[in-house]
């Protein structure tokens, strides 16, 4: 038998090969670090401007012309409850979506039309969710610039992300174990109940905090419905006016006193302790699941 | 699944020359029929996967279905329980009869026919969750909330699967946590679980060690007192040892029906010698 590969060449190569490896890790780390740095820079800067204007008359005041006496109280209890409004419709949507695309539609012409184009829907900018929003649910339905209406525009701009989590999440259940519950007689609605969301609840919740993180610091949509930005009062009810953090913060930034913008780079950190609460969140449901299951 | 029943009406029955080999003498005791396939085709879109199937399973016997990788014998078993209706390219011909009644009939409920028929798959496949809840899960989808009944049919399943020794001290651990070979068990246990009347299995010891197909053997056995088995295996000394009757598939064809013993002493088709003397496949 003829011997193609020659040790003493493979040998030979082995430097060159290892050399090479190295270089690609080394880029690869490179890339990494880029974002990272520039993370941590952000972070860093408005944590310098901001926090010393973090305190509790910061999170008591409503809006001021003052910066000293500016707070975000209106905004933060405003966003809240918008994310009350969009938290559930959008992933009982989503996933009532998604479960019908993966375990219901059969692979026609017309499913395959409206899965590309769920995917296509999460590319579409941001503003023109708040334009369908202001002819839909604030002029249409006539519910003004309340929470209800901003809630809604939210949903509809977030499920395509939902959607496409939470399909893959469903695809990702192993098929062995929708064989098993067939198997026994299960019916569909049995199998998705008992087999199949149990499984994929880890990963739809995942991209579902992912997606609320994104609605919660949305600006666009807020602006074209005309979301007002100084509110001295807290929401009553689901028709109310309210404001948000990213319209409270936009405002701030675009004032020409200076003092505001450090008020800006502390109504920021407010906004990122949500996020990283909001994620802490779904970790902590993910690691309950993961473990019963 | 509509196809399939459309497809079904379409074709009278029609009696073809028997191409394969059946000894007629051997079927004449009185044991009843379970299974009876009848001029049984089937498609994957245009690959004609099963053709002209006909042969008949008979109550408490162990019926081994043995043939080359690819001739469709994991197809012919998962009809019988209708699991191939689960590829959406499926079209099928004929009939198969469960006790005398059309499975694939119009008004059959594709989940009554799987509570009767139970399924072992080739690999194992418990789900992520207890080995109580793997078990106690058929009685519950088919109803059962009564704690104490799912405790004893779970006892009794494990025990009937030979494995309650070796989990009773730790029914609500993860399945996940035990050996395939283990795995394997709860699952023979959990479609125990169920009170079928016959029980499939497809390779069923493939993944496992030669202890625990050793084990799972015996407990084929035990189970042929009070089930009906329908055996898919690659290894010739398991047909010849586990099973009553021995099915030679070949390219989607039966070639030879007969009791085992005289399969694989006297084949009388010279296919089916090549196969089991291991001159092909
Ligand atoms: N889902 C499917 N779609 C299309 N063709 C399929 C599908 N499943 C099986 N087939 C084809 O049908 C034929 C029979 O397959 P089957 O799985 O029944 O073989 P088998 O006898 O079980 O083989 P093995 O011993 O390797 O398990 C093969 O030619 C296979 O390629
Ligand atoms: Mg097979």
């Amino acid at each position: 038998m003829t011997k193609y590969i020659d040790d003493t060449v493979v040998m030979k190569r082995m430097q060159s090969r290892l050399r090479k490896n190295k270089i690609w890790k080394m880029i690869f780390f490179l890339a990494t670090s880029f974002a990272l740095l520039t993370l941590v820079v952000l972070i860093v800067r408005i944590i310098c401007q901001g926090a010393g204007y973090i305190n509790w008359d910061f999170f008591n005041n409503f809006g001021s012309r003052f910066p000293e006496k500016a707070g975000v109280k209106a905004a933060l209890i405003g966003s809240i409850c918008m994310m009350l409004v969009v938290a559930p419709t959008s992933i009982i949507l989503g996933v009532a979506t998604a479960i019908y695309l993966e375990e219901y539609a059969k692979n026609n012409r017309f499913n395959d039309f409206i899965r590309t184009n769920i995917s296509n829907l999460a590319g579409v900018p941001s503003i023109v969710f708040g334009l369908l929003g202001l002819t839909i649910f604030v002029r249409m339905f006539g519910l003004g610039k309340s929470i209800l209406a901003a809630g809604l525009t939210m949903s509809l701009l977030i499920l395509p992300v939902i959607i496409v989590a939470a399909q893959e999440a469903i695809r990702a259940v192993p098929k062995e174990q929708r064989e098993a519950s067939y198997g026994m007689g299960a019916t569909k609605w049995q199998t998705i109940t008992r087999v199949v969301l149990p499984s994929a609840i880890p990963g739809i919740l995942t991209g579902s905090i992912l997606a609320l993180s994104r609605a919660i610091g949305e600006t666009a949509p807020l602006v074209v419905i005309g979301i007002p930005v100084i509110i001295h009062f807290l929401p009553t009810g689901l028709l109310s006016e309210f404001t948000a953090l990213p319209m409270q913060i936009y405002d701030w930034a675009k004032r020409p006193q200076e003092a505001f913008q450090y008020v800006a780079a502390a109504g920021i950190i407010v906004l990122m302790i949500v996020l990283v609460l909001m994620n802490s969140i779904a970790v902590l449901i993910r690691n309950k699941f993961q473990k019963r299951y | 699944m509509v196809q399939t029943m459309i497809n079904n009406e379409l074709k009278p029955l029609r009696v073809v020359e028997k191409q394969f080999k059946v000894n007629e003498n051997f079927q004449t005791n009185s044991k009843a029929s379970v299974f009876y396939a009848n001029n049984f085709n089937l498609w994957y879109g245009e690959h004609h996967a099963l053709k002209d199937i006909q042969f008949n399973v008979q109550e408490n016997e162990v019926t081994a279905i043995i043939g080359p990788s690819g001739c469709g014998k994991s197809t012919f078993i998962k009809a019988l329980n209708r699991m191939v209706e689960l590829v959406p390219s499926v079209k099928i011909n004929g009939e198969i009869l469960y006790r005398g009644r059309n499975i694939f009939a119009a008004d059959y409920a594709v989940e009554e026919l799987r509570t009767k028929v139970g399924m072992v798959f080739q690999k194992p496949n418990p789900f992520p969750k207890s080995i109580y809840d793997n078990v106690a899960y058929g009685p519950r989808i088919h109803g059962i909330k009564n704690k104490k009944i799912l405790d004893e049919i779970v006892e009794r399943s494990l025990r009937g699967a030979a494995i309650w020794d070796e989990v009773k001290d730790r029914l609500h651990h993860n399945a996940y946590g035990l050996s395939g070979g283990q795995q394997q068990r709860i699952c023979i246990a959990r479609c125990l679980a169920i009170e079928p009347d016959v029980i499939l299995m497809d390779e069923p010891t493939s993944a496992l060690d030669p202890i625990s197909t050793l084990k799972v053997e015996d407990l084929i056995q035990d189970l042929k007192k009070n089930y009906s088995i329908i055996i898919v295996t690659h290894n010739m000394q398991q047909a010849a040892r586990i099973s009553d009757k021995t099915v030679f598939f070949l390219n989607g064809e039966v070639v030879e029906f007969d009791i085992t013993d005289r399969i694989f002493s006297t084949p009388r088709d010279q296919r089916t010698e090549d196969y089991i003397s291991g001159r092909f496949g």
